[in-house]
């Protein structure tokens, strides 16, 4: 049999989750991470990275309508899908996923977008004409309200959204690492540390994505990066990356040391089938580098230029590493045999309906929805009236 | 009986909605079979099976399994005396048309091992469905709703051995019935039908008189990867600790 090496169950041969399934945890981590980003500075009033925080919420925005895409791509029957809102089933972790990314998307999201967007569509309804006019009227959900005391019931009720927001950000992360985690089945994914990780990788590539997007559209602009802004940005994002790194080889040493029965196939894997998405990208290229130029930069005086190339470069090595993650997760995991006597091949399609351009395609198109989003609702910081009152806003 | 009209409202679509209910859980053609006075498993002896490959093909006539994907299948394990926890193990084709001869070995064991579903009566497949697609049956048998499947393969990575498979053509999770459209009618499945040794009998724990009783009591019966903890059905017997 072409591609299996020793000894696969039958029916183990052809691999049941494609890379689509690769790319949905990628997704919905930089939802989660965009976000918590932005509650740095609603919740934990990290004032320098204000200039990043409506740009954060519309990115997780764009993602976030994406999210379900591969998932319902991936189905046999993607017509059926809407039984897991009507009759999910009790025991199962994925029938939370409806649930969980409603309650996301409806409850938190769009609700801190139209809270902290109010003030300006109502001022952009006003100055505008026709269908225009329309939209925004529309938009604005019939407020027309824009006296300092709404404005102040906006931050309030974002405040608290927001804080809600954390949780459910956690969760609908969280909830993705445990569908994988809670498969006894499968060793290489059963383990309670699957949501942490899941957790802390999708912040790093959430944060990571924002600091990229905020530095290619400000300089798409001709403005000037607020070097404070990325600075701090860069600091969180290497702290919340070692947190993630440590975790990860937590989990990894402890497969190591314990030894146990499924051993022998990871280790097999991941010295062969994923030598090269493991450890060539995602902890030396993906890890490891930015972990060391990020540090640097923590500890010396560089100038701006340079810091900037550095960011940028991390961060985007940062996605290399997340990517290869869930593909080390979700590829890997189906790699071996549950009999741990044989391993088999992911023969990927190309332009197939699961195959790499169809991958690629959808992690990509969440950027052509911000660039909708962006034109609907202008993030940028220069643009908001109001932008020092939540930079400076001190909520109880 | 007095019925308020607001009672008569409430009522009518209750019913309606439970009938259903009523009537999925009756198999329609087997009108004396009580699901209620049965516990089906299988007992799958290894020291009968000959590795003809029978059961595979009977499956795949009477269960119409698209080829390339099992059912159930054979496998054969060569265990030799100085790894004892590492065999060599083929199943080609599923065992469907036997298997190549064997070279003698003088220090080690060949024997075969017939594999399928085992009706956990706690599996994993059954918990992490979605949609509740797949369930277990009062009379112990995990089956699968087709008609509203998803199709997503959760119970494919869930399953611990291997049964399950997403159907070529029809896109919805496929596996071993028990051939309950069969045992329902009092009739055997097509594998033991099929097996000319013996190997595969099917039992039912909750008739008294099924001989598995007499068996487990003289036997040393064991089922695949007890530590799953799945409350597997399919009982082995003769089975070397190096199966997995």
């Amino acid at each position: 049999m072409g591609g299996v090496e020793g000894y696969m169950y039958p029916n183990e041969i052809n691999l049941y989750w494609s890379v689509l399934i690769v790319v949905y945890p990628y997704v919905t981590g930089l939802v989660a991470g965009a976000f918590i980003l932005a509650s740095l500075v609603r919740i934990f009033n990290v004032k320098e990275v204000a200039p990043t925080y409506r740009l954060a919420l519309l990115t997780a925005l764009a993602f976030l309508i994406v999210a379900p895409l591969p998932l319902l791509l991936h189905l046999g029957h993607p017509e059926r899908c809407f039984e897991m809102y009507f009759t999910p089933h009790d025991t199962s972790a994925m029938a939370m996923f409806g649930y969980v990314y409603i309650w996301y998307l409806m409850a938190v999201l769009l609700f801190e977008i139209w809270l902290d967007f109010r003030h300006d569509i109502i001022l952009t309804a006003r100055s505008s004409k026709g269908l225009k006019r329309a939209f925004y009227v529309l938009l604005s959900l019939g407020s027309n309200n824009t006296s300092e005391h709404s404005l102040a019931v906006d931050e309030r009720a974002g405040w608290i959204v927001t804080l809600i927001g954390i949780p459910s950000a956690f969760l609908l992360h969280g909830y993705v690492g445990f569908i994988f985690g809670s498969i006894k089945a499968n060793p290489w994914w059963s383990s309670p540390l699957m949501p942490v990780v899941f957790i802390f990788s999708a912040m790093v590539s959430g944060i990571a994505l924002v600091l990229l997007v905020y530095m290619f559209t400000t300089r798409a602009r001709h403005r000037e990066i607020d070097m404070p802004c990325v600075d701090t940005i860069a600091r969180y994002l290497l702290y919340i990356f070692i947190i993630d790194f440590v975790m990860e080889m937590l989990d990894l040493v402890h497969r190591i040391y314990v030894a146990d029965e499924s051993f022998r196939s990871i280790n097999f894997m991941v010295h062969t089938k994923l030598y090269f998405s493991q450890i060539v990208l995602q902890i030396y290229i993906g890890t490891l580098v930015p972990l060391i130029l990020l540090g640097i930069v923590q500890v010396t005086r560089l100038s701006p230029s340079l810091r900037k190339a550095i960011y940028a470069l991390s961060a985007a090595l940062i996605e290399i590493a997340v990517v290869s993650m869930r593909w080390n997760v979700v590829i890997g995991g189906q790699l071996f045999s549950k009999s741990f006597l044989g391993y088999t091949t992911y023969k990927i399609g190309l332009i197939t309906h699961e195959g790499l351009f169809m991958a690629v395609f959808l992690t990509l198109l969440p950027l052509a929805f911000l660039w909708v989003l962006v034109k609907i609702l202008p993030p940028w910081p220069e643009l908001k009236r109001g932008m020092n009152r939540v930079a400076s806003v001190t909520m109880p | 009986m007095n019925l308020s009209r607001r009672q008569f409202l409430v009522l009518v679509p209750a019913t309606a909605v439970a009938w259903q209910y009523v009537l999925a859980g009756t198999p329609r053609d087997a009108p004396n079979y009580q699901l209620a006075d049965h516990w089906w498993g299988m007992l799958l002896d290894i020291t009968k099976c000959i590795g003809c490959g029978n059961c595979v093909r009977a499956c795949q006539a009477e269960n119409d399994v698209p080829d390339g994907y099992f059912r159930t299948w054979v496998e054969r394990y060569l265990r030799t005396d100085w790894n004892l926890t590492t065999p060599e193990v083929i199943s080609p084709d599923g065992g469907k048309e036997g298997f190549p001869t064997a070279e003698e070995v003088k220090d080690g064991m060949y024997f075969f091992v017939p594999k399928m579903c085992n009706h956990c009566a706690d599996s994993p497949c059954t918990q992490v469905c979605p949609v509740g697609a797949t369930f277990i049956t009062p009379d112990g048998v995990v089956l699968i709703d087709q008609t509203y499947c998803l199709g997503c393969a959760y119970c494919v990575q869930a399953c611990p051995y291997g049964c399950r498979y997403i159907h070529p053509t029809r896109h919805v999770a496929d596996k071993c019935t028990l051939c309950y459209h069969r045992i329902t009618k009092g009739l055997t499945t097509a594998c033991c039908e099929n097996c000319p040794t013996g190997a595969r009998q099917l039992v039912d724990l909750k008739n008294p008189n099924d001989p598995i009783h007499a068996f487990l009591k003289t036997h040393d019966v064991h089922v695949l990867k007890p530590e799953m903890a799945t409350g597997a059905k399919a009982f082995y017997n003769g089975l070397d600790g190096s199966v997995r």
